[in-house]
């Protein structure tokens, strides 16, 4: 595995063409598509808000990125451990998280994820699994691996799961943190999201190798590396992963190549800001839609058709817009919460 | 009283573990060193060999990994107890202390806290140098969300250890190696709400406050005997949590007594006896000091090896027994 990624999955000229389906049924397609078109649409409706002043702090989108975050969390249970990053929207949502909190918590509302405290870097959403994001790059990397070894120590089979980017694996607290879940045998699964950039800045100008899952082999932890977006690849990957860290194999770790079609921050695409990042690279990167290429695959073998795949979105759009304005609506937090909220009052009993 | 019994400081904190390891199944201790005697002194003694080395973890050389991972597991129901052999080199630990374990309740709402206890321990002197000797508690202390304990005696070395692991705020434990030594008789354990706890007062007196945290409590004590032999009475008052910080105590005293000493075993600048003078001076008014406040710190030096300077660096009992004898001379202000 020395060397580059194989060249396909990092070349934005390459797989086009609709995803292979192997075999699989509408009935596991439709939650798919419909996730990420969700994600989709739910970052759409936040990037037009940011551009017109409705949104106050930063958004980090990933618009493209959908794929990984759906594959992963159509093997995931409420009482897993999930820990995110400042791109966690579709962390969130592939969850189940419901889009208005979302909202609402990007607004500063009362009513958000985080009870307006957080903003979109923020997010926290513990009855679906998510315990909590941060903007701190790698910062809950080894939260994650506590977290899983604390669902050891306690005998049940629940999982953590790490999302970090290309850039995080830049940080030593990935490295102790992997070499750490090893030696513990903790049932973490970490997912690089490697789209290739860390802000602005190019992952060939930052790495020997843009390939992360070495630092896997590093720590003698099993280690996929697939399309990010490809769902059913992800999906698939992800079984094996999970799967093995449930049964106690310990840490897993999986690599999926993707991009985002934004920039770093906001709405605006970033073209020439990063170092080889061209409107030519983006154009071949939404040609490598994981929407679209699992939209053609389904109406070439017959599940679904192009109206099909717009009365999807067009049901989703709807609902998602309704979301949207319910939660210009809500309420801010109460002052008080400035200071009520530092510490937690009393002390836990056993 | 039948039940009291003589214990150390250090021998209380390892009661302490042995308390919370035996109560409370979700407890478990994770750091560096924890299986081998010359990291933590007489603190956890055979721990591992009594309750097992799953709940007992000696850990890869990681401090950032392992404060983190604790902070994970606090998260996730358990009760972790991280421990770092050296304050100093936990630095590398303190994204995990400082952004994660301290923000956590505020930046999600209210709606989860890492009931994490981060025990980091000050080794000094020794010729031992810059790196080997750094009493931090100040920065800690400055950061809200994070709970801030420096037991100066030896039952508040073991019940302050047991109300931080049964807080469910993040609480950073500063112990002192300089103290695992003393030696007091220790009453039963009490289960304490470290919410409630504030600085207690040791000793009564109505010439001058001492204040001091840690080691340097214990130095306060041993000045305000010597003060005695001088005719000089000495209100002694052990901060014991510095962050939430409340100086109610500390105001009552310095109102009796005229007078302020506080004592801290960290530098000067920005300092913990900068913050009591300061809380002290907001609330008391002018006219009733009967003298200036007095600060006796570090000098703002890291740490020297030589012994020559190291015997000037740390305050010793004679200069601060001089210094608050001035302080109560008649007309000193």
């Amino acid at each position: 595995m020395e060397g580059q990624l194989p060249g396909v999955l990092a070349d934005p000229t390459q797989l086009h063409e609709p995803i292979d389906l192997r075999g699989t049924t509408l009935e596991v397609l439709e939650p798919l598509t419909r996730g990420m078109v969700t994600i989709r649409i739910a970052e759409r409706i936040l990037a037009k808000a940011r551009e017109d002043g409705l949104i106050g702090g930063p958004v980090h989108l990933g618009v493209g990125q959908e794929g990984v975050a759906v594959g992963v969390s159509a093997l995931l249970r409420k009482t897993d451990r999930i820990f995110g990053a400042h791109r966690s929207h579709s962390h969130v949502l592939a969850l189940g998280s419901s889009p208005r909190k979302l909202f609402a918590e990007i607004l500063g509302k009362d009513t958000g994820l985080s009870r307006g405290m957080g903003g979109s870097m923020h997010l926290w959403d513990e009855p679906n699994g998510f315990m909590g994001s941060v903007p701190i790059v790698a910062g809950t990397v080894p939260l994650a691996v506590g977290a899983a070894h604390a669902e050891r120590m306690k005998g049940t089979d629940n999982i953590g799961v790490s999302y970090l980017g290309d850039g995080a694996c830049e940080e030593g607290a990935v490295h102790e943190s992997m070499n750490l879940a090893r030696m513990l045998n903790a049932p973490v699964i970490f997912v690089v999201e490697n789209n290739l950039f860390s802000s602005h800045m190019f992952i060939d100008l930052r790495q020997p190798s843009n390939m992360t899952a070495r630092f896997a082999e590093a720590h003698r932890i099993p280690f996929e590396i697939v399309d990010g977006n490809d769902v059913l690849a992800v999906k698939e990957a992800s079984e094996r992963l999970v799967a093995a860290a449930r049964r106690g194999d310990g840490p897993g770790f999986l690599e999926a190549v993707t991009y985002r079609w934004y920039g770093h921050v906001d709405f605006r695409e970033d073209i020439d800001v990063g170092v080889a990042r061209s409107a030519k690279d983006v154009a071949n990167w939404r040609a490598r839609d994981p929407i679209g290429r699992l939209a053609r695959a389904m109406a070439a073998a017959g599940f679904w058709s192009e109206s099909d795949q717009q009365a999807l979105e067009g049901e989703v759009r709807l609902a998602l817009e309704s979301d949207w304005e319910e939660a210009l609506g809500d309420p801010y937090p109460e002052e008080s919460a400035l200071m009520d909220r530092v510490y937690s009052a009393g002390r836990t009993r056993g | 009283m039948s039940q009291m019994t003589s214990y150390s400081y250090g021998t209380a904190m390892r009661a302490a573990f042995e308390y919370l390891l035996e109560n409370y199944p979700e407890v478990f201790i994770i750091g560096q060193g924890l299986w081998s005697p010359w990291y933590v002194g007489n603190t956890m003694t055979e721990l591992e060999k009594k309750f097992g080395k799953e709940r007992v973890i000696d850990t890869p050389v990681s401090e950032l990994a392992c404060t983190g991972a604790a902070v994970g597991a606090g998260l996730s129901g358990m009760k972790p107890i991280v421990v770092h052999p050296r304050l100093d080199f936990m630095l590398y630990g303190l994204d995990a202390v400082v952004n994660q374990a301290a923000k956590w309740s505020h930046m999600f709402g209210g709606q989860a806290s890492p009931n994490v206890t981060i025990r980091g321990i000050i080794n000094r002197g020794g010729e031992q140098g810059a790196q080997h000797s750094q009493a931090l508690h100040a920065w800690f202390a400055h950061i809200p969300g994070l709970r801030v304990v420096t037991p100066a005696t030896v039952a508040d070395a073991r019940d302050l250890m047991i109300a931080s692991v049964l807080s469910p705020s993040p609480v950073m434990f500063i112990d002192d190696r300089w103290l695992y030594d003393l030696e007091d008789e220790l009453p039963p354990v009490q289960e304490l709400d470290l919410a409630t706890i504030g600085p207690a007062r040791l000793r009564q007196g109505d010439d001058v406050t001492l204040i001091g945290s840690g080691y340097s409590t214990q130095l306060a004590l041993e000045a305000a005997d010597a003060l005695a032999d001088r005719g000089i009475s000495a209100d002694v008052v052990d901060l014991r949590v510095l962050n939430p910080f409340h100086p109610t105590e500390i105001v009552a005293s310095v109102r009796r007594t005229g007078r302020l000493m506080v004592l801290d075993g960290g530098w000067r600048t920005c300092g913990m006896a900068g913050e009591v003078i300061a809380s002290v001076t907001e609330r008391v008014a002018p006219a009733e000091f009967k003298a200036s406040p007095v600060r006796v710190t570090l000098p703002d030096a890291p740490a020297p090896t030589s012994r020559v300077l190291e015997a000037i660096y740390y305050p010793r009992l004679e200069d601060i027994v001089a210094a608050a004898s001035i302080l109560c001379a008649p007309g000193s202000a």
